[in-house]
């Protein structure tokens, strides 16, 4: 005679979701970038860190060092995640990034930085300010010093108040670089950073952008007007732009 | 599949290529503990995954004559239930901000009576019927007759004698068969 309360509990015995095992266990890969080879470690959720190879050396102590810091493991991954070779190209948008690891200060101020539009820059001040903590200028900065996944969230378009690039996490030379393959015109950058304009303005249409924004550069030289600050803007009857929200 | 001699073997060699071939060879019955387990269906998973994530944490500390010991299939449910324990204490001592769930409002996984009504499938109402028995007897049922474990992984995992093992499995089955024939429960409050 067979039991069937025992066939009916082994019923209730439900077999693992195929997912169950990438959720445990991350992969890394290696790509081109324009900063030349990276490393990307990449889980179910999305990529969680990224490095350029000439920044993170060894990639055995680079793996190490991830799987020591997050308690995790990784292991070779078969291929790249969808949309990772493209946005690392620049023709493509980010893939997902997965930062649960980073605290919800970094988190909201990386997501403020993924909004910035390739071409442009954004001073510290305006993360902070999209962040909806305005006063944490400098903890901007560290936060982004310690971006898991550089190129995919942004961290090279976000420069300082006075227009200075400042720095980078693997240092100034990529931001540079970085910004150039945008098509950002530094020199001019620098040229305006010297005469202290950090806005500029429309005469004829009375808004004021950050100087990068593509209606920014679409004004003609005889229309456009430089402002030392937002008020000074505003006292002078302009409004700012909606979309670069200087 | 591999069996545990090997999986040793492989996680001696190479930690974490040891460690996938573990998920993947012991990830079933790790996840059917979890379903039996966790507050709600969505959790199963996490809940495996964490108590994976667990594991391959303390296996980064031990030596190769600590793993070559490790009995992995009670080692990782043993693991699996601390992990449980531990998360609904904290859920109990501080309220999900995340929008998830409300906290349970109290330490067993039971559902209440409406569940109870709805559960009109024969496994739902078995499901519903475990998860109300006392956490020793539900686990001794889940590990002895749910993932078909033999009574000295059990006990190993439950910490406690072959015998004893037996008998909250012994009691927890008595528990469900009365209360499988038992009428269901009156709806008037």
């Amino acid at each position: 005679m067979t039991d069937s309360l025992l066939e009916d509990l082994r019923d209730l015995a439900e077999p693992a979701p195929a997912t169950l095992a990438e959720r445990v266990v991350d992969g890394w890969v290696r790509a081109e970038s324009p900063l030349g080879e990276v490393y990307a470690v990449v889980g179910a959720g999305g990529v969680r860190l990224l490095r350029t190879a000439t920044y993170a050396g060894d990639l055995d102590a680079f793996l190490e060092g991830y799987r020591a810091r997050h308690g995790r493991p990784v292991r070779p991954a078969p291929r790249p995640p969808r949309g990772l070779l493209p946005a690392l190209r620049g023709t493509g948008r980010s893939p997902a990034v997965d930062l649960t690891d980073v605290g919800d200060f970094a988190r909201k101020v990386l997501d403020a930085t993924a909004r910035i539009p390739a071409g442009q820059v954004r001073p510290y001040g305006w993360v902070a300010r999209e962040a909806g903590h305005p006063k944490a200028v400098r903890a901007v900065g560290t936060a982004l010093a310690r971006n898991p996944v550089p190129l995919l969230v942004p961290c090279h378009r976000v420069v300082r108040g006075d227009g200075d690039l400042g720095q980078y996490l693997s240092g100034r030379a990529d931001k540079v670089a970085l910004l150039e393959r945008e098509g950002v015109d530094l020199p001019r950058l620098a040229e305006l950073a010297a005469s202290g304009t950090r806005l500029i303005g429309s005469d004829t249409t009375g808004i004021v952008c950050l100087p990068t924004c593509h209606h920014a550069r679409r004004i003609t030289a005889p229309h456009r007007q430089g402002f030392a600050s937002t008020d000074r803007a505003r006292a002078a009857g302009y409004r700012p732009c909606r979309d670069c929200r200087p | 599949m591999a069996d545990d001699e090997q999986l040793r073997t492989a996680l001696v060699e190479d930690l974490d290529a040891g460690f996938e071939a573990v998920v993947r060879t012991h990830g079933d019955v790790v996840h059917a503990v979890a379903r039996r387990t966790a507050d709600r269906p969505a959790d199963a998973e996490d809940l495996a995954a964490e108590a994976f994530l667990r594991a391959y944490r303390a296996l980064r500390g031990y030596d190769a004559a600590r793993i070559e010991r490790l009995d992995l299939r009670p080692w990782l449910l043993t693991i699996l239930l601390n992990t449980a324990r531990n998360d609904r204490r904290d859920a109990a001592r501080r309220p999900r901000t995340d929008g998830a769930a409300d906290p349970p409002d109290r330490a067993s996984p039971a559902p209440g009576p409406a569940e109870r009504a709805e559960a009109t499938d024969l496994g739902d109402r078995l499901a519903a019927l475990l998860a109300e028995l006392p956490v020793a007897q539900r686990t001794a049922v889940v590990l002895r007759h749910v993932v078909d474990l033999p009574v000295a992984e059990v006990a190993s995992v439950l910490a406690c004698s072959d015998g004893t093992a037996r008998s909250h499995a012994a009691r927890g089955l008595a528990a469900l068969r009365s209360r499988l024939t038992a009428p269901p429960p009156e709806e008037t409050s």
